[in-house]
C-alpha cells in the first residue's frame, strides 16, 4: 500500500551542542528569566555568586513564559553573551 | 505518477463516446456526417480527456472554439444537436431522442484509480510504500503518525477525495504550525484529516480550526507546551453544523458522532505530525485530559433562547465559524431544584468560582455549556444572554479578603495588597456562554481554560471558508 507522508518531512537531523567553555573568566554570562514565579529569586542568587567571581553578568527576561522568546531578545542575548543560564519552571 | 499536461481539445464539434453505449452506436453515422472529432473513452487519451471535461454521460456533444468549450449537450436529442451544430435535418430515421449511458469515468470500479492517474501529480507529499507483509495500522503507529488510536491510511485516492471538500489549491499554505513552525499546506491538512477519519465535507472546518489554532492570539505552542491539562477545543457555529451532521444535542461532548469525533482529532494530528508537537516532547502536560485526542462540538442554535454564540461575537448568523478555546476536560454542574433565574445564576457562579482554584481570579477563561433545561429557566423569565452574563459578573466579583494568600488556611491565593479590593473571577469577555446538550437533565457543563489573554491564550473565532 502506498500512502502519503502526513509529517513535515524534515529528517530528524541531530544537532551538536555548542562547545562549552572550561572557565567563565573574562566571559559575559546572560541570566534569562522566563517570567515564571520565583525565577528572579533563583537568578538573583546566581547573579550574586557569579558576580563575586568577577564575571560580567547581564540580565534578560521573556515577556511571558507561555511563548517562545521573541526573536529580538534571542538576538540580543546571542550577540551580547558568551554563556546563558535560563531559569526554567517554578 | 500521471503526466501533468492535459490533452488538447480540438476546435469544432467534439463527441465523447464509449463502445458499449447503444446510443453512441446509434448516433455514429450522424457524427460521421457532421465531421465531428470523436473521443472514445475506450482508449487512454480519450478517457483522460473525458475525465478532464468532467463528462458524466455519453454521448456528450461539445462545440469548441480556440480550445475552449462553448456549449454541450448529452445523450441524443435531434433538436438539441441541431441547435448546437447549427445543422438542420440530423439523423433522419432516428427517434427524436434517446438517453445516453454513464461515462466510464464515473464507474465506481475505476473512478478512484482515474483520479490518482489524472490528478495524482497535484499531491506533492512524499510517498511512503508500506510493505506487503506490513499491517498498515501497525506500520503507521510505528512511524509515530497516530495519537495512539488507529488511523485511516492516507492513500492518494483518499487524499484526493478529501481535497474535493475544498476549492483551495492543495499547495496553498494554511498556517505556520508550531512548535516546529512548519508551513502547512492544504494537502498536509487533508492527509491528516484522512488519518483522523474525516469526510471531505468536514475539511473546510478542519482548515478553519488549523488557521485559528496557529494564530499568535491562540498560542498553540504554549497550549501544547504547558504543564496544565489543556488542549485546543473547537466549537462550531452556523449552517455548516447541520450541513455536515454535527451533534449539538444528546451526549454533545461525548463519542458517537463522526464530525464531532474527527474534526478536533484532525487538528491535533496536524499539530503532532506537521508541527512536531508530541507528548513528552514539547507537550509537557502533567496530566493532560481525554479531550486532547480531539474535542469538537456544535452549539444548539435552534433550541437556544439566545442568539448563537458567534453572533454574540459579531458574526452574521448565516456565517459558519469555528471558535478555538484552550480548555481542559469538561465537568458537570448539577442544579435540579432552581426554577428561578436568580437561584440558578447563583448556582452557576458558585461552581464557576472553582475554575482552576476558588482563590484564583482573573487568570483563566471558561466555556460554560448551558444545558437546554437550565436555559429554559432563563427563557421563561425573559433573561437575555447579556442579562445572565451581567448577573454572573456581579456574583463573581470576589472579595480580596477571601482570595489572599493564607485566607481560609490555604497558601494559594492572590497578593496581600489585594486584600481590601474586589476582584472579578473572569476578565471581561472571559466567560463564553454556549447552548448545547440533550433535552433531559437540569445540568450544565464547565470547561475551564488556561492562562488567558496576551500572556497565554485568547479564544479565537474564524470564519469557515470554502
Amino acid at each position: 500500500m502506498k500512502v502519503l507522508d502526513p509529517t513535515s518531512e524534515r529528517a530528524p537531523a541531530a544537532r551538536a551542542l555548542a562547545p562549552r567553555p572550561d572557565r567563565l573568566d573574562g566571559l559575559t554570562v546572560g541570566l534569562l528569566d522566563i517570567s515564571k514565579a520565583r525565577g528572579d529569586v533563583f537568578l538573583d542568587r546566581l547573579a550574586g555568586l557569579i558576580g563575586e567571581r568577577g564575571v560580567t553578568v547581564r540580565r534578560y527576561a521573556k515577556p511571558t513564559f507561555t511563548k517562545p522568546a521573541p526573536v529580538d531578545l534571542r538576538h540580543e542575548i546571542a550577540t551580547q553573551c558568551d554563556v546563558v543560564i535560563e531559569a526554567l519552571a517554578d | 505518477m500521471a503526466q501533468a499536461t492535459s490533452p488538447v481539445l480540438p476546435d469544432g464539434l467534439v463527441a465523447v463516446v464509449k463502445r458499449e453505449c447503444p446510443t453512441c452506436s446509434l448516433v455514429g453515422p450522424v457524427l460521421v456526417g457532421l465531421g465531428a472529432h470523436v473521443v472514445s473513452e475506450d482508449d487512454d487519451r480519450g478517457l483522460e480527456l473525458s475525465y478532464r471535461l468532467k463528462v458524466e454521460t455519453v454521448p456528450t456533444l461539445l462545440r469548441v472554439e480556440h480550445g475552449r468549450e462553448l456549449e454541450r449537450t448529452v445523450g441524443w436529442s435531434r433538436q438539441s444537436w441541431e441547435a448546437l451544430a447549427g445543422v438542420p435535418g440530423l439523423g433522419a430515421g432516428l427517434p427524436e431522442s434517446r438517453p445516453g449511458c454513464g461515462s466510464r469515468t464515473l464507474d465506481p470500479a475505476v473512478a478512484d484509480e482515474l483520479a490518482v492517474r489524472f490528478e495524482g501529480h497535484r499531491l506533492r507529499s512524499r510517498r511512503v510504500e508500506l510493505g506487503p507483509l506490513e499491517d498498515e495500522a501497525e506500520s503507521m503507529y510505528d512511524r509515530g503518525w497516530t495519537d495512539g488510536l488507529p488511523v485511516v491510511p492516507p492513500t492518494e485516492s483518499r487524499v484526493l477525495r478529501m481535497l474535493s471538500g475544498t476549492g483551495l489549491d492543495p499547495q496553498e499554505v494554511v498556517a505556520v504550525v508550531p512548535p516546529d513552525l512548519i508551513e502547512c499546506t492544504v494537502e498536509k491538512v487533508a492527509i491528516n484529516a484522512v488519518l483522523a477519519g474525516c469526510r471531505p465535507e468536514y475539511l473546510p472546518v478542519v482548515l478553519a480550526a488549523v488557521r485559528a489554532a496557529c494564530t499568535d492570539e491562540f498560542n498553540a505552542h504554549g497550549v501544547l507546551a504547558t504543564t496544565m491539562p489543556v488542549g485546543p477545543i473547537v466549537i462550531v457555529n452556523g449552517p455548516v453544523r447541520r450541513r455536515i451532521g454535527m451533534n449539538s444535542g444528546v451526549n454533545v461532548l461525548g463519542q458517537g458522532n463522526r464530525a464531532n469525533s474527527t474534526i478536533g482529532r484532525a487538528l491535533q494530528l496536524v499539530i503532532r505530525n506537521v508541527g512536531g508537537g508530541r507528548p513528552g516532547g514539547v507537550d509537557r502536560a502533567t496530566h493532560g485530559n481525554p479531550g486532547k485526542v480531539g474535542l469538537c462540538f456544535a452549539e444548539d442554535e435552534e433550541g437556544s433562547p439566545w442568539e448563537p454564540f458567534h453572533v454574540s461575537q459579531g458574526f452574521e448568523a448565516a456565517t459558519s465559524t469555528v471558535t478555538l478555546f484552550a480548555g481542559e476536560g469538561s465537568r458537570g454542574l448539577v442544579d435540579q431544584l432552581s426554577r428561578e433565574p436568580e437561584s440558578l445564576a447563583r448556582s452557576f457562579a458558585a461552581c464557576l468560582r472553582t475554575v482552576q482554584h476558588p482563590k484564583l481570579p482573573a487568570g483563566f477563561d471558561a466555556v460554560f455549556v448551558i444545558g437546554p433545561e437550565h436555559a429554559r429557566v432563563f427563557r421563561t423569565a425573559g433573561w437575555s444572554r447579556a442579562d445572565l452574563l451581567h448577573r454572573l459578573e456581579e456574583l463573581l466579583l470576589l472579595p480580596g479578603s477571601e482570595l489572599v494568600r493564607g485566607a481560609g488556611g490555604i497558601a494559594e491565593g492572590v497578593a496581600p495588597a489585594l486584600r481590601d479590593t474586589s476582584v472579578p473571577k473572569f476578565r471581561p469577555g472571559g466567560l463564553l456562554l454556549v447552548h448545547a446538550g440533550g433535552g433531559a437533565g437540569f445540568f450544565s457543563t464547565i470547561i475551564a481554560g488556561w492562562a488567558n489573554g496576551p500572556r497565554g491564550s485568547q479564544p479565537v473565532v474564524v470564519e469557515v471558508g470554502a
